[in-house]
């Protein structure tokens, strides 16, 4: 059932097109009905898991390597099932609305769709590999979904970036998640997680960790990897509702919070998280005052929060973890409400612009509403679940962790969200209302209904703090800290520190949003002509292009005799370098006792080689090839193996045949003359290579056969393949797919070669051909066509 | 060319590598030779055919174009292998067939397939350069 669960978006997501064909005006109605059912469907299960229980589900994929589609319901699992499905429903609903006249909205929902589903699959999963795919689809469908507006070069630049830096981070996660799987002793995450100790004392602990945490970084817009996230604003806003606020960038602290009772706890887990949590809550925040831009503002708290999220897990202490679980949940319902919000404000005037939006409260009450309620949430002002999340925030830290300095980040930070949330909320709604490109108005139920349940939902959750705390936040706690832990919620702790911080961070954010005028335009001076990530991501693409261009253009010349002379220095390499690293070779040279005929033949053989080094004449040199290639076949025949003595004859024939064709035919040099300095460069390249093989033959020739495999086929090969020519037995039985793999080539090489001269006759055919047909002319008199036709 | 010997000669010895070379493909299961050797001696008495007559003629030879007859050749061998999965064997396990009226032939067999498919790949693969490089004057 689970599995129906994940996969019923994919399924719904294929037929997303015809339902917008077929619907028109109802597809948004209609699709949201999934993630509603599923939104039921998960809610079903807040019983079980609140009284500590979970569900568990599992299928087998890839059983030799234990891969298996296994899903896993606890408290933190199904906190985010529950966002995931609850906040997809009404964005499916606003995405339906908000781009209602947009050509591909079919498309649109099909990728939102898909996302919804891998991002239950990535939260649901207990298999680490199962969590991976997901984790990776969850990215190719941003991707998508950030490019949507593909005629947009700036819209496609974000896409690729989010993909490079979220699917760069992905493969490091791969590689950590088996190194984890490797040391526990397990796929399955909840197996693996109870073995915490063995995770840590392990000794690949760092390297997992490090790992875990790039993957964990890049997905959620951690300092220094934050830059692609406002850059993905660049995607409609239902997604930047969904995605970059309520879903996927959580994933990486989803991860965070399900490793932490394996990985977590360490003094070097609470010192990374606790810096870079704090940096990114930090550079979040002052970036986010500093933009006026509303959906980059938002973007900017979200890289904000999601620092904060890493920090409170990175703290690790319980009330740390029950901060960040209820932090999380309220981030999720604010920010949601907030950025459908603002994107109603876009659809409704034509702008973003927080400088131009002012008194639209009339024109936009319901808007309004919204807005403020979230607003008021992510402020933290009480009564609602964002002021409950932030007095924990400060009851976290207090502990004995570095206390003075992490609360004063805590409350700077604090400061900056409470002025920008006041500043989205509010500043475009109250005031004289201003000039705007479209006359302002309120959109239809589509675009208000999300954001209003999202914020109402925030209030709700704070005003009944005993259930949001006992049903979602708490178990979710358990989850993260291993072990059941009492949570209890509430709005009034007395007249304590966490109050008093409370209060100075409000004293500190109306400062803050009185002078937020200057302080955005004194931190655009100062910053924004500075070096910064996304800068340094443009120069590590330049340079990464520009090496791969650099590295390519010494590599492939495009000069047939250059691949053919790095080639066998290679293989002069390979046959040498590893006698000279051995010293002595273990070799008896001897000269068996054979028939007169075989030095006849050797003879024969050396003065094929003779000519091919002496005569300029390339046709000469091919049938002198030809010469040396049938010697070698006779010693085939003389030494017992007719199948390669025939073989080779073959072989030989034809080259020598398709070689005389391409002399006689192709517009090339037939003299082959390269003047001493590189007659003398290719001998000693050549002679390397003779010298290398020589000495390889030699050295197995000197020590005794391992006959296993030979004797292996002897046995079978009539018992078993009915054939007595064990070469053609093996050739097409024992080895058939090998073979398979080399007619394939042949075929394809064929094709190539057509294709070849296909093109090089277009190109040939104002340069004419060589004039001369007479075999061997002199060096200087037929360079008509060039090599380099 | 203007070998008025080779050119002579040609049809007959045509003729009969053409026909060896079938010989030879057969025979290799328990003798020397199969579809690759047999390939290449096919190959080289269409060679032989190209260089005396010209590419018309071998095309007309040949009836179908020699890619398609290697693409043919790959198909027949990718074929031979997926007989096995029908019967629960893993993919290109060979499959025996001993007909009743001759119990000991041991001839019949996907194998035996797979090889013909190997030698109309060279065949046709090796044809299909050697006439572009003719044709390429």
């Amino acid at each position: 059932m689970l599995l129906a669960g994940v996969l019923a978006p994919f399924v719904l997501a294929v037929f997303a097109p015809t339902v917008k064909r077929v619907a028109g005006p109802a597809t948004g109605w209609l699709l949201a009905l999934l993630p509603a059912a599923l939104t039921v469907y998960f809610a079903q299960f807040i019983g079980t898991v609140s009284s500590g229980g979970t569900i568990t589900f599992s299928t087998p994929w890839v059983s030799d390597l234990s891969i298996h589609l296994s899903f896993y319901v606890d408290g933190l699992s199904l906190l985010f099932a529950l966002l995931i499905s609850g906040i997809g429903t009404f964005i499916v609903l606003y995405a339906a609305t908000y781009l209602a006249k947009h050509a591909d909205l079919g498309r649109f929902l099909m990728f939102i769709l898909m996302f919804m589903g891998s991002m239950l699959g990535l939260v649901l999963a207990d298999n680490v590999v199962t969590l991976f795919v997901f984790w990776e689809l969850t990215s190719i469908t941003s991707f998508l979904l950030i490019g949507f507006n593909h005629a947009s070069p700036r819209s496609r630049r974000a896409a690729l970036q989010a993909l490079v830096v979220t699917g760069g981070g992905g493969l490091a996660l791969l590689a950590g998640l088996l190194l984890m799987a490797q040391a526990g002793g397990s796929m399955e995450l909840s197996t693996l997680l109870q073995s915490g100790d063995l995770l840590r004392d392990h000794p690949h602990y760092l390297a997992i960790l490090i790992l875990v945490l790039m993957g964990a970084f890049t997905k959620s817009a951690q300092a220094p990897f934050h830059f692609w996230l406002p850059n993905a604003m660049e995607a409609p806003t239902p997604v930047s509702a969904y995605l970059h606020s309520a879903t996927m960038v959580k994933a990486g602290v989803y991860l965070l919070a399900r490793v932490n009772p394996g990985l977590g706890g360490t003094e070097i887990w609470q010192t990374v998280l606790v810096a870079f949590g704090a940096v990114t809550f930090l550079i979040g925040a002052v970036l986010a005052i500093r933009n006026t831009d509303l959906k980059l503002m938002l973007a900017q708290t979200t890289v904000a929060s999601l620092g904060l999220l890493v920090f409170l897990i990175g703290l690790g202490e319980e009330v740390a973890l029950e901060a960040a679980m209820a932090y999380l949940f309220a981030h999720s319902l604010f920010k949601g409400a907030l950025f459908m919000a603002a994107g109603s404000v876009d659809h409704g005037t034509g702008t973003r612009e927080i400088t131009r939006l002012s008194g639209l409260g009339k024109a936009m009450p319901i808007t309004f509403a919204a807005a403020a309620l979230a607003a008021v949430s992510m402020s933290g002002l009480p009564p609602f679940i964002g002021f409950i999340a932030k007095e924990w925030v400060y009851k976290a830290t207090m502990g004995d962790f570095w206390p003075l300095a992490i609360t004063g980040v805590a409350i700077l930070g604090n400061a900056l969200m409470f002025a920008v949330a006041l500043l989205v909320g509010f500043k475009p709604f109250l005031g004289r209302q201003s000039e705007t490109p479209k006359h302002p108005h309120e959109g239809g139920p589509g675009l208000w209904l999300g954001p209003v349940t999202l914020a109402a939902l925030g209030l709700l959750a704070g005003l009944f703090n005993g259930l949001s705390g006992g049903l979602l936040v708490g178990p979710a706690v358990w989850a993260v800290a291993g072990e059941q832990v009492s949570v209890d919620l509430y709005l009034w702790g007395g007249f304590k520190t966490p109050l008093f911080l409370s209060l100075a961070t409000i004293a500190l954010g109306i400062v803050l949003l009185w002078r937020s005028r200057a302080i955005s335009s004194t931190l655009a001076a100062t910053f924004d002509r500075m070096w910064g990530p996304d800068r340094g991501y443009d120069q590590f693409l330049d340079l990464l292009i520009g090496t791969a261009r650099t590295v390519t253009a010494r590599l492939q010349t495009g000069t047939l005799r250059h691949y053919l002379l790095v080639t066998m220095l290679i293989v002069a390499a390979v046959l040498l370098l590893p006698v000279a690293q051995m010293g002595d070779l273990d070799i008896t040279f001897r000269i068996p006792a054979t028939d007169f005929y075989i030095f006849g033949i050797a003879a024969l053989a050396l003065a094929g080689g003779f000519s091919i080094a002496v005569f300029r004449s390339r046709l000469i040199a091919i049938l002198s090839m030809g010469v040396l290639g049938v010697a070698v076949a006779l010693v085939f025949l003389l030494f017992s193996a007719p199948d390669l003595a025939f073989t080779q004859l073959m072989v030989e024939t034809l080259s020598v045949v398709i070689l005389a064709l391409v002399i006689a035919r192709l517009p090339i040099y037939r003299s082959d003359w390269r003047g001493w300095p590189r007659a003398v460069r290719d001998s000693i390249i050549a002679g390397a290579v003779g010298v290398g093989f020589t000495l390889l033959l030699l050295s197995i020739t000197s020590r005794t056969l391992d006959l296993a495999l030979s004797e292996y086929f002897a046995a079978r090969s009539y018992t078993e393949a009915y054939g007595r020519n064990i070469v053609n037995v093996i050739l097409v039985d024992f080895r058939a797919l090998d073979t398979f793999g080399e007619i394939a080539v042949v075929v394809i090489a064929g094709v190539a070669v057509l294709s070849l001269l296909a093109m090089g006759g277009r190109s040939l055919a104002g340069a004419g051909r060589a004039p001369d047909s007479a075999p061997d002319s002199a060096p200087d008199s037929a360079v008509t066509g060039k090599e380099t036709s | 060319m203007n070998s008025l010997i080779l050119k002579t000669a040609t049809p007959f010895l045509v003729g009969l590598t053409v026909l060896f070379s079938i010989y030879v493909l057969l025979r290799g299961h328990n003798v020397p030779g199969g579809g690759f050797i047999g390939g290449l001696i096919g190959a080289s008495a269409f060679a032989t055919y190209t260089i005396n007559e010209g590419v018309a003629a071998t095309r007309r030879a040949m009836v179908f174009h020699p890619v398609s007859i290697a693409g043919v050749g790959l198909f027949i061998a990718g074929l031979s292998g997926v007989a096995s999965l029908l019967f629960g064997d893993a993919f290109m396990t060979g499959q025996w067939w001993f007909p009743s009226f001759a119990p000991d032939l041991k001839y019949l067999s996907t194998v035996v397939l797979f090889d013909i498919g190997v030698y109309l790949v060279v065949v046709g693969a090796i044809v299909a350069i050697i006439i572009g490089l003719e044709e390429s004057t």
